[in-house]
């Protein structure tokens, strides 16, 4: 590491994911290299297939590679066991789908909670409001995932993600399944967050306006990654 | 493309992704285990019906008491049936020039048709089977005899003019026990000598019987043929009508078989509801899509309901060929408690297992489709749109008409299926009403629950269909265990002790009122207790509500030769503890008041209601009373018991002797000689060879059905398996989001094993509740049992059902945490 570079909050190293499929073993990602400082938003583009929630996977900890190294807040992946890299997300990562993954037996409310119970924050009901009426849906906190739009929904699954303040989000397709004008919404949510929170942003998008917005843009192609103006 | 070949089409893909596992699964179990019953009863029944036959050295018997006409034997074997015929009379045998009175049978070649005869060729010698009746100019007695006359075997005796030999000892007659009170010793004769004793005239007393064997089928026309012929006076018997006391075993052991057969069946079918549920949640999406390609509703209805048609078909007749290798392990574990094999089962199971797969598809797996011809296209959008609610009512009638029909066909019984069914349905109730108070409870905890534990309580709470589902199925596979041990430790015993070791296998009879007393001594002094000895006075029966009745105003032969015979009338103060009043009272005051106790079925036979006046003509006087009380007798007690009981006011001053029954082992009935020769005028009459037929049949009805059983508590685990699977989608998507939130494994482990242990402990509450209920209803109401709560059940059932769930469940769903959330979150969409 050059010293005065602040240490990165993700880095992958000669990163390789291969998968058997049926029609024999197949190269997703290929010594890729990736390095994500804090407060940075970096946008990966790429065509559909070309492994980019895989590699997104892979960064939050959430599926293994098969070779190369991973480091997270600090920590490398590759050497903790499942618990150690879920204990490592714990509040400190936030993540946004593309398909919301709301949990549909809790509210609007209790969704937000959650991570926040889990890690053990203090005053979990104050910041989980202040959530909510940050991506202005305070007066749908007792609503279930099924009463809501998926403009909605998305707005929901922001404010879990933020409340519990993490270091870095990751974000797979957040605007995929919304309507142009939502979807700008979402970005504009999503960029504010950001700032006011100093964490870094990771998205995964086809959308480029979306990857406008960001500090970084890579494209990925042949399992790598490669800058874009 | 036609429908049929679309549903083809589409079941073979459905196939291919797995969809159908479950519910092909639960239906295979379903139906192998109903078949292997169907198959194994059918064979067992008919074992135990060979068994019955046995009792009356025949499948049919055919009384009476003139000489039957030729023609019937010569159609039945024509029919191809085999036939014996014989005639049993009193007469007496001289040795010596001393009399004895006893009771001759001449036989023919051929008898007995069923059973076997048993022979000892000295007192002490052990027992062999006999090939067929006495030879030709020789006698086989009772034991008894031997002692009464003192003379060895081999002594000439004076039966009639004809001089026969003592051949051997009859040890065992198979149908002896068809005339149970006969007092004097019974003599075996050939029927070739019956000429020759010229014993039998034309107006000679003498009951003339004619046994019949053979297949089923050919009997069953022969008896429709006989019935529209039978002349007033003649009777037939079959096994079950023979001895009462065997045909209360034989019945109650069909009963547990077929209560058996119904466990598995309500076992199973929740379990096809529980993989249809899930069945109909996965295929809600594909439904979506087509619907928003334009399929219509009926189309798509029809296309389900074809798959599931083809899906049970496939399944069942697999299931009937699995269930057809299954009862051979049962035989194989069995076939030594039958002695001999057990006959080649019917074919009829086979059809009966297709039929009840696809009656428990009707009834279980298709009330959840309407719910798909409800699914909105717009669900193609919204993924979050789940499946429409299921009808409840839809669900719970179509079951439960389902069960009902099946419980009908498959039990034979009205009477047992409307008291299941409404069993059941207060059962179906008492879980709603149980379940909808804990998800009330659980949805108040929730509310002050954090993290894991309020999503634990939502789930539960706020899916209060799938919770249903959930617990009562867990509670259902909880209860076919439990019931199990109820049937197995309580039922079972308590029917093992309706005859206990200590069983009477004696009775005494022919006491006089003088040597009550000083008998009543002697067996105390012998060790044998308190013995009660019961007064019997004889008396024929002339007037019922003050009308005069004879024989022939009854069409039914019973009912003539209840009429015409003696009775055997009794009196006491209180009712026997093996009888049980049915209707109206007995009598206080020490029965001050003249009134008579009636038996159900003699009243029933006889047209006899509760306030009649019966009359009865004894010691050649009119006594008349009201019935006061009608009873149900233990028949299968061996205690002495009367149809017709007398109050003291009434009978108490009557002359009477007095009888009694007594258990006597090996060792005290070395007491015997000496009990005759101090009570001379005493009749002894050894049962135990009956009882231990009885016993036989019991103890094999009980390992027949703790077998049954077993396939039961397999139906119970499946229902188990499908109610984990049921949740497992959902918790799929939970797994993945709450480990991307940083939810450890570890934890979630914990949190999956807690909650299926309060699932498993909830639902072994709920099963001890209704096992305790529904052993209570069967022993009291359908097998006339004592019953007893069982606290280890309580205890066992509780615990063990949560930590069997507990394990189960989280075992089940270990691979989704095993799994890289990842990969998780994908399958979840």
């Amino acid at each position: 590491m050059t010293v005065g570079e602040p240490e990165p909050v993700s880095r992958a190293v000669a990163l390789g994911k291969h998968v058997n499929g049926p029609a024999g073993a197949l190269t997703i990602l290929n010594d890729l290299e990736l390095r994500v400082n804090p407060g940075e938003a970096v946008a990966i583009l790429g065509a559909s297939g070309s492994g980019k929630s895989t590699l997104l996977g892979l960064l939050a900890g959430l599926d293994d590679a098969t070779s190369g190294e991973v480091w997270l807040c600090g920590e490398r992946l590759d050497q903790l066991d499942e618990d150690g890299r879920a204990a490592l997300r714990n509040g400190r990562v936030g993540f946004v789908f593309q398909n919301f993954q709301l949990l549909p037996t809790l509210n609007a409310r209790e969704n937000v909670l959650l991570p926040l119970e889990l890690s053990g924050a203090t005053e979990p009901e104050r910041r989980a409001e202040e959530a909510l009426e940050r991506v202005g849906l305070s007066a749908r906190a007792r609503h279930f995932p099924r009463q809501l739009s998926g403009g909605e929904q998305q707005r929901v699954a922001i404010a879990r993600a933020w409340a519990p303040r993490p270091e870095v989000l990751f974000a797979d397709e957040p605007t995929g399944n919304l309507d142009h004008e939502t979807g700008e919404h979402i970005i504009d949510l999503l960029l504010d967050l950001k700032r006011e929170a100093g964490a870094a942003l990771v998205l995964v998008t086809h959308d480029p306006r979306l990857a406008e917005r960001c500090d970084r843009r890579l494209a990925m192609r042949a399992g790598r990654l490669e800058a874009l103006a | 493309m036609s429908a049929w070949r679309l549903a083809l089409r589409l079941l073979r893909q459905d196939w291919r992704s797995g969809e159908l596992s479950l519910l092909a699964a639960a239906l295979v179990l379903t139906v192998a285990a109903v078949s292997a019953v169907g198959f194994f009863s059918d064979r067992i029944e008919r074992a135990l019906a060979r068994e019955g036959s046995a009792l009356i050295a025949a499948d049919l018997a055919i009384e009476s008491g003139t000489p039957l006409p030729a023609f019937w034997r010569a159609e039945a074997e024509a029919r191809g049936l085999e036939t014996s015929a014989l005639v049993e009379f009193r007469s007496v045998v001289l040795a010596d020039g001393r009399p004895q009175l006893v009771r001759v049978k001449a036989v023919e070649g051929g008898y007995p048709l069923r059973g076997r005869l048993r022979l000892r060729a000295a007192p002490e010698a052990p027992e062999a089977s006999a090939e067929g009746p006495p030879a030709p100019g020789e006698l086989w007695v009772e034991s008894r005899l031997l002692h009464l006359l003192d003379q060895p075997l081999g002594a000439m005796l004076g039966l009639g003019e004809a001089r026969l030999r003592l051949g051997a000892i009859l040890s065992h007659e198979p149908d002896a026990g068809a005339t149970f009170f006969n007092l004097a010793p019974r003599v075996l004769m050939n029927g070739a000598d019956l000429d020759a004793t010229g014993l039998l005239g034309a107006a000679s007393r003498a009951t003339h019987r004619l046994l019949i064997a053979g297949e089923p089928g050919a009997l069953a026309d022969y008896r429709r043929w006989l019935e529209a012929r039978l002349t007033p006076g003649v009777e037939l018997r079959d096994a079950a009508s023979a001895r009462p006391e065997f045909a209360t075993a034989v019945e109650r052991a069909t009963r547990f078989l077929h209560l058996a057969t119904l466990a598995t069946l309500l076992v199973a079918g929740a379990a096809m509801a529980l993989a249809s549920h899930r069945l109909v949640e996965r295929q809600t999406e594909a439904v979506a899509i087509m619907r928003c390609l334009g399929m219509r509703r009926h189309l798509l209805l029809r296309l389900f309901a074809l798959r599931l048609l083809f899906l049970a078909l496939g399944a069942s007749l697999l299931g009937v060929a699995l269930g057809w290798l299954a009862q051979f392990g049962l035989v194989a574990l069995l076939a030594e408690g039958f002695g001999a094999a057990l006959p080649a089962p019917s074919l009829a199971p086979l059809v009966a297992g297709v039929v009840t797969g696809l009656a428990l598809l009707l009834g279980f797996a298709l009330p959840p489709l309407p719910r798909l011809a409800r699914v909105s296209p717009l669900r193609a959008l919204r993924g979050d749109l789940g499946a429409p609610p299921a009808s409840m009512w839809l669900t719970l009638g179509l079951a439960l008409a389902v069960f009902a029909g099946l419980i009908w066909w498959r039990a034979g019984e009205f009477a047992l299926a409307w008291k299941l069914l409404l069993g059941l349905l207060g059962a179906g109730l008492a879980l709603l009403a149980v379940v909808g108070v804990l998800l009330w409870i659980a949805a108040r905890l929730a509310r002050e629950a954090r993290g894991l534990a309020r999503l634990a309580l939502a789930g539960l709470t706020r899916r209060p269909g799938l919770a249903l589902l959930q617990i009562g199925g867990f509670g259902l596979g909880i209860l076919a265990l439990l019931l199990l041990a109820v049937v197995r430790l309580d039922l079972l015993e308590s029917w093992r002790e309706t005859l206990p070791e200590e069983a009477p296998n004696h009775f005494l009879l022919n006491i006089q009122p003088h040597e009550v007393e000083p008998l009543k001594d002697w067996l105390r002094t012998q060790g044998l207790g308190e013995v009660e000895l019961y007064p019997m006075i004889s008396g024929r029966l002339t007037g019922i509500a003050e009308r005069a009745i004879e024989p022939s105003d009854y069409p039914d032969a019973r009912a003539q030769r209840l009429a015409a015979r003696e009775f055997n009338l009794s009196y006491s103060e209180r009712p026997q503890a093996d009888n049980r009043i049915l209707e109206g009272r007995w009598w206080t005051d020490a029965g001050a008041e003249p009134a008579f106790s009636v038996e159900r079925e003699l009243a029933e036979t006889l047209g006899i209601r509760l306030g009649d006046r019966l009359t009865f003509e004894v010691n050649g006087r009119s006594l008349s009373a009201p019935v006061t009380s009608l009873r149900e007798v233990q028949w299968d007690s061996f205690n002495v018991n009367f149809f017709v009981i007398g109050s003291p006011a009434l009978l108490g001053a009557e002359p009477a002797t007095f009888l009694t029954s007594i258990h006597l082992d090996a060792r005290a009935e070395a007491l015997l000689p000496e009990l005759v020769r101090r009570f001379p005028s005493l009749t002894l009459l050894d049962v135990e060879a009956l009882i231990d037929e009885v016993r036989a049949v019991i103890e094999r009805g009980v390992l027949a059905v703790e077998s049954v059983f077993l396939l039961t508590l397999a139906a119970g685990l499946l229902v188990m398996i499908a109610g984990i699977q049921a949740s497992l989608e959902q918790r799929r998507a939970e797994h993945g989001v709450l480990r991307t939130l940083g939810v450890g494994r570890r934890a979630l482990l914990g949190a999956l094993a807690l909650e299926f242990a309060i699932a498993g402990a909830l639902a072994g509450l709920l099963a001890v509740i209704f096992a305790e209920l529904i052993g209570w209803m069967l022993a009291v109401q359908l097998f006339e049992l004592p019953f007893s709560l069982n606290p280890w059940l309580w205890l066992g059932g509780i615990l063990g059902s949560a930590l069997a769930v507990g394990a189960a469940g989280t075992a089940a769903t270990y691979p989704l945490l095993v799994q890289p959330p990842l990969q998780t979150l994908r399958r979840a969409h």
